[in-house]
């Protein structure tokens, strides 16, 4: 796919707005995602930054649980951010009690791993694939992932402090997730990343 | 203007952009009072984004009378202790050692809040001070923007809590818009006088009108009663809802919350809502703010 793609922004709780903003600033057609025949009409969908538990629970009430697992096993490129990174993840360490995962990403990922609020934290980290220099990193409540399968690459770490090596970033074919929220930042470069994986160009 | 806190190692905790993004995750969720562990569990069950740790819930600080103050630090631990989600915690106005009480203690955001007996008739808290981010109230723009050039990074617009009744946040929030919306139209020079007669500082004034929002998210708070109650306050622009003394004083709180997270969630498809709305058993009984004496009024707290 070369043309340019429409991407989805799943809309269940939490930054959707600040995604769709930055789409709108690369010019790429985006649109909120609430309903599971809105997912037919978009080629690539962010799962944004929210409250993990908050979004497992109502996409299970709305039933987009299956659909959502459908669409992206059968390849539909997916970008999570922080709550979205967990939502992405195969195995989920600190959930909250019986919490599930829509799952893609084979990785294990650990829930408000760097802390309470008091703790969040922004940082500056290299990211493979992301040229320009270091991303300007913002980490609320933020995961890590604890461990990946072999298939999955590796594309940024934490750099700094006690804080420093963590693995942050990931990619494993056309799923992608940070334990950051680069729509916070308006540095657009891990957006368009997603939007060329979506055209099949990266 | 922002308290960085640079740790040696380079990287920042409780900078502007940690605290304000901390409230756009927030956007779209619920926000439950809860007096007990118990209650936040049923919060956090029904899909609440976060919880409000406090003692009394609005409508009992009514009935009880007296000084409302901080919570005992025990009962805020339970709660942290009893859910993943993030917990918030109320100080009085002007009351920042309060403030520094709740930060210590690891709560994730601090609401400045009227609901409290204020402890200072001057100022507020210096939010800049703080890593850990702050809502406050407010009833209009200038209130609004006076609270973000003190560090608020969220704003939440005053309902009358504890009253069942949204007719004050229906006109609160109507009078933040409205006043977003004119500070749209105004050239340069009108801002500088919109910023004299806010009493706001001119650039965050500027900012406002050059971004049509404020650069915080709003939400709306006080008298939410109801599923509809709160599809109102999105439909009329608030980013989510705080829901007080609603939830837990009515016949069945489990399902009430579960609804009212739906309706928030479905704020503009009256399908939903109404079927949420079916058999919720008894609201909260509202209070009429006729009957309430200018004293017994919080949204009026706060300057």
């Amino acid at each position: 796919m070369t043309a340019t793609p429409t991407i989805g922004v799943l809309a269940l709780q939490g930054d959707t707005a600040e995604h769709l903003r930055m789409l709108g600033e690369l010019g790429v057609p985006a649109e909120p995602v609430l309903h599971p025949e809105e997912l037919d009409r978009v080629d690539g969908l962010i799962l944004p930054g929210g409250e993990s538990t908050t979004m497992a629970k109502l996409a299970a009430r709305y039933d987009l649980v299956e659909p959502l697992r459908k669409h992206i096993g059968e390849g539909m490129p997916a970008y999570g951010t922080c709550a979205g990174m967990i939502l992405l993840a195969d195995r989920i360490l600190d959930g909250a009690e019986g919490q599930q995962s829509l799952g893609g990403l084979d990785m294990t990922v650990r829930r408000n791993a760097f802390g309470r609020q008091s703790e969040s934290f922004e940082d500056r980290i290299d990211v493979e694939g992301v040229s320009g220099g270091p991303f300007e990193a913002v980490f609320i409540r933020a995961p890590w992932v604890e461990s990946v399968g072999e298939s999955v690459r590796v594309l940024g770490k934490t750099a700094h402090g006690e804080r420093a090596g963590r693995i942050v970033a990931v990619r494993q074919g056309g799923l992608l997730a940070t334990s950051f929220h680069p729509e916070l930042t308006g540095d657009p470069r891990i957006h368009r990343l997603f939007v060329d994986m979506v055209k099949g160009q990266a | 203007m922002t308290s960085t806190v640079d740790t040696p190692a380079g990287s920042a905790v409780g900078t502007t952009r940690v605290k304000r993004g901390m409230a756009e995750q927030l956007k779209n969720g619920v926000i439950m009072d809860v007096v007990t562990p118990e209650q936040a569990k049923i919060a956090e069950d029904a899909g609440a984004v976060a919880v409000m740790a406090l003692e009394r819930v609005p409508a009992d600080i009514r009935r009880h009378g007296g000084v409302a103050r901080m919570s005992d630090p025990d009962m805020i631990d339970g709660i942290i202790e009893a859910v993943s989600i993030p917990v918030m915690a109320k100080a009085r106005i002007g009351h920042f050692v309060e403030a520094q009480v709740l930060e210590s203690l690891g709560v994730d955001f601090i609401d400045e809040s009227e609901v409290l007996t204020p402890a200072d008739e001057a100022y507020h808290i210096d939010k800049w001070a703080f890593t850990v981010p702050f809502v406050c109230g407010a009833t209009n723009i200038g209130e609004a923007l006076r609270r973000i050039a003190e560090g608020a990074a969220m704003i939440r617009s005053k309902g009358e809590a504890g009253t069942g009744n949204v007719v004050e946040a229906t006109r609160h929030m109507r009078a933040i818009r409205r006043e977003i919306s004119r500070l749209g139209t105004l050239d340069e020079a009108e801002l500088f006088g919109a910023a004299k007669e806010m009493q706001a500082p001119y650039e965050v004034v500027k900012e406002v009108a050059r971004l049509g929002k404020l650069p915080v998210p709003l939400f709306s708070a006080g008298g939410v009663a109801t599923p509809a109650d709160a599809a109102l306050m999105r439909q009329l622009g608030a980013e989510s809802v705080f829901v007080g003394s609603g939830i837990f004083k009515s016949g069945d709180p489990a399902k009430r919350a579960d609804a009212i997270v739906q309706a928030t969630l479905h704020y503009q498809d009256p399908e939903v809502i109404a079927k949420v709305s079916r058999g919720l058993g008894d609201a909260m009984v509202g209070i009429n703010l006729d009957d309430l004496e200018e004293s017994e009024r919080y949204a009026g707290r706060g300057w």
